[in-house]
């Protein structure tokens, strides 16, 4: 599966990408494929605040509509407004172009899975 | 196919024997005419039978075949109760003659005392009201029922739990009657009473039930839930959803539920799922009963059955008249032909079909709880994913066997999920046959997935791009 080293994972299957104080988020690979094919994306406003572990918005697949928890706590800067038009591309792209939103941290992320982790999660999972 | 409107013809009319004289402009006041001709398609009679009987021919019904659509119990619909639906003392009379003078509508009357009394029996509960007009209306009724309750009582509630087993629909419910949704985890696959402990505080309102809940499997801690939920005056919901498992076998009312929604066009074989308007009615026990919606139908001493609105904590009216009179008229109908031993019969049926097909399917899918289930079951294609053939593949390809597919991907907590709801009226050899298609699938599904992948070929319409069906709905007729 494909699980990148350079970035930090949730038990709910986020992925939090940190550096100089800033962390992009998206859902991982494994996500995407259980949620199948995703028609909608509703994410937080910029300026507005998210806290680690809550809910910041929702995403839809043709299976369900599921909630999107936030990896880290600060204040959002950035949206990828791209999927608004182009949803798929966190289907096709889960750790690029399909990433959600970016924050400005409040603080360092703390009790984050590394890629070992998250691997060893996702196949306990699986069974 | 063309619309009506494509194939109507200027001038052409079916023959309409005995169509009054007088015309609108001398019986209505002018405000109240149309400006305009109404455009309306210009059919001979032929015409319309033909359109309407092709439209028909193009919808999968339980009249045409099987339909094992887990939670949605697709059960036939006898036709005794159309027969009953259409006897003019039920279909004719205006439905606001009960207002103006219950004498006029004493049968129709009748019928609603007599059905509250049937449900009540059914389930155990102390009174029902019949104005919902589907499963989530009775929910959300139900809600604001235990939402009323505790503003009577000066209770602080904010919150309602629902175990993930538990109807897809009972979270919007309660978040729609303004609740905070808790969730719980299911344990072995049903509720947790550990887990329910953990969460529940005097924020507590209520809990929404699935009983038998979407996984098929009945809920064994009930004791201890009711107990638990007693102690922070908390209330029980039961969902009817899966009613059709445990008639006869279990009364609501006796176990501690507070709130109970049947779903008359599950359980009493009303029809549904596009073949007609559904009906929720919501029983409640003895605390309950002043907070239900007005009116009531009531029988004054000298026999005299009469609409009661005065009712001060009631929640109010639900919808307009008394609910969706002809589908209560028809479950009434289905009540009273099985009788109790009937209903009884129908549960053991609709129980013994889903474990005859549970059994026969273990070999070749993967059954996650795998115990005696109750009237339904789930499955997992699990490891057939894992070699490309997804559960949607599967139920695709069981269209081109001329099959209605199961329900999948719900419940949310297995993965890969087909879920088969067999229900009673199926016949050994219905299910043999439809057992014997579906191993085929997964044969070819291991020898060459990419023809089930492809599924369906043999409809109308091939496999559909679901994202863009979501997203870009196409509403209008094609020019």
């Amino acid at each position: 599966m494909n699980i990148p080293e350079d970035r930090k994972y949730t038990q709910s299957h986020e992925w939090a990408l940190c550096a100089d104080g800033e962390a992009l988020v998206g859902i991982t690979a494994h996500a995407q494929e259980l949620l199948g094919d995703i028609t909608f994306v509703d994410l937080p406003s910029v300026g507005s605040k998210v806290a680690a572990h809550a809910e910041a918005g929702s995403i839809e697949s043709v299976k369900a509509a599921s909630e999107l928890y936030s990896p880290v706590s600060g204040t959002v800067v950035a949206v990828n407004k791209a999927l608004e038009d182009s949803p798929e591309k966190v289907n096709l792209d889960p750790y690029g172009e399909g990433w959600l939103f970016k924050v400005k941290l409040d603080e360092e992320p703390q009790d984050l899975l590394d890629a070992a982790a998250y691997s060893e999660l996702c196949e306990k999972e699986d069974h | 196919m063309s619309t009506a409107f494509k194939k109507s013809v200027p001038g052409r009319e079916a023959c309409m024997p005995g169509v009054p004289k007088r015309r609108a402009a001398d019986m209505l006041p002018a405000a109240l005419l149309r400006q305009k001709r109404a455009e309306l398609p210009e059919m001979s009679e032929l015409d319309v039978i033909r359109h309407f009987t092709n439209l028909s021919r193009k919808n999968y019904s339980v009249d045409s075949n099987f339909y094992p659509l887990g939670s949605c119990t697709m059960k036939y619909n006898p036709r005794f109760m159309e027969y009953a639906a259409t006897l003019s003392g039920f279909s004719k009379p205006h439905p606001m003659l009960p207002q103006i003078d219950p004498m006029l509508a004493q049968g129709a009357l009748e019928v609603l005392w007599d059905t509250e009394r049937l449900l009540c029996e059914i389930t155990g509960m102390r009174a029902f009201t019949l104005q919902p007009m589907a499963g989530a209306h009775g929910e959300f009724t139900g809600v604001s029922l235990i939402a009323a309750y505790h503003r009577d009582r000066g209770n602080k509630k904010t919150k309602i739990i629902c175990p993930d087993s538990a109807h897809g629909t009972n979270p919007a419910s309660a978040a729609l009657a303004g609740y905070d949704v808790i969730n719980i985890e299911s344990r072995d696959g049903i509720v947790d009473p550990e887990a329910l402990a953990a969460v529940l505080d005097d924020g507590v309102a209520g809990l929404m039930m699935t009983c038998p809940n979407t996984l098929g499997l009945f809920e064994k801690n009930l004791p201890q839930i009711v107990e638990l939920l007693r102690s922070v005056d908390a209330l029980l919901y039961y969902d009817g959803a899966n009613m059709n498992a445990i008639m006869g076998k279990m009364r609501m009312g006796d176990v501690g539920f507070d709130v109970v929604h049947l779903n008359l066009h599950k359980t009493f074989g009303t029809p549904h799922g596009g073949g007609g308007p559904g009906s929720g009615p919501v029983g409640v026990s003895e605390r309950l009963v002043p907070f239900l919606p007005a009116p009531r139908v009531e029988k004054c001493e000298d026999g005299v059955f009469v609409l009661k609105t005065d009712y001060p904590k009631s929640i109010g009216r639900l919808t307009p008249f008394y609910g969706n009179y002809g589908v209560v008229l028809k479950a009434y109908a289905y009540i009273l032909r099985l009788g109790a031993n009937g209903l009884k019969r129908a549960s053991e049926y609709a129980v013994l079909n889903a474990n005859y097909m549970r059994k026969l399917l273990e070999d070749v899918l993967e059954i996650p709880y795998n115990r005696t289930c109750m009237h339904e079951f789930v499955a997992s294609a699990h490891k057939q994913a894992e070699q490309g053939v997804k559960a949607l593949d599967i139920a695709k390809a069981l269209l081109d066997k001329g099959y209605h597919a199961p329900t999948i991907y719900f419940p949310l907590i297995v993965r890969e999920c087909l879920m088969f709801e067999p229900t009673e009226t199926e016949s050994k050899e219905l299910l043999d046959a439809f057992i014997s298609d579906l191993k085929n699938i997964l044969e070819t599904a291991e020898h060459s997935p990419d023809a089930i992948q492809n599924a369906p070929v043999t409809l109308p319409v091939s496999r559909l791009d679901e994202t863009k069906a979501a997203r870009n709905m196409e509403l209008k007729e094609k020019e």
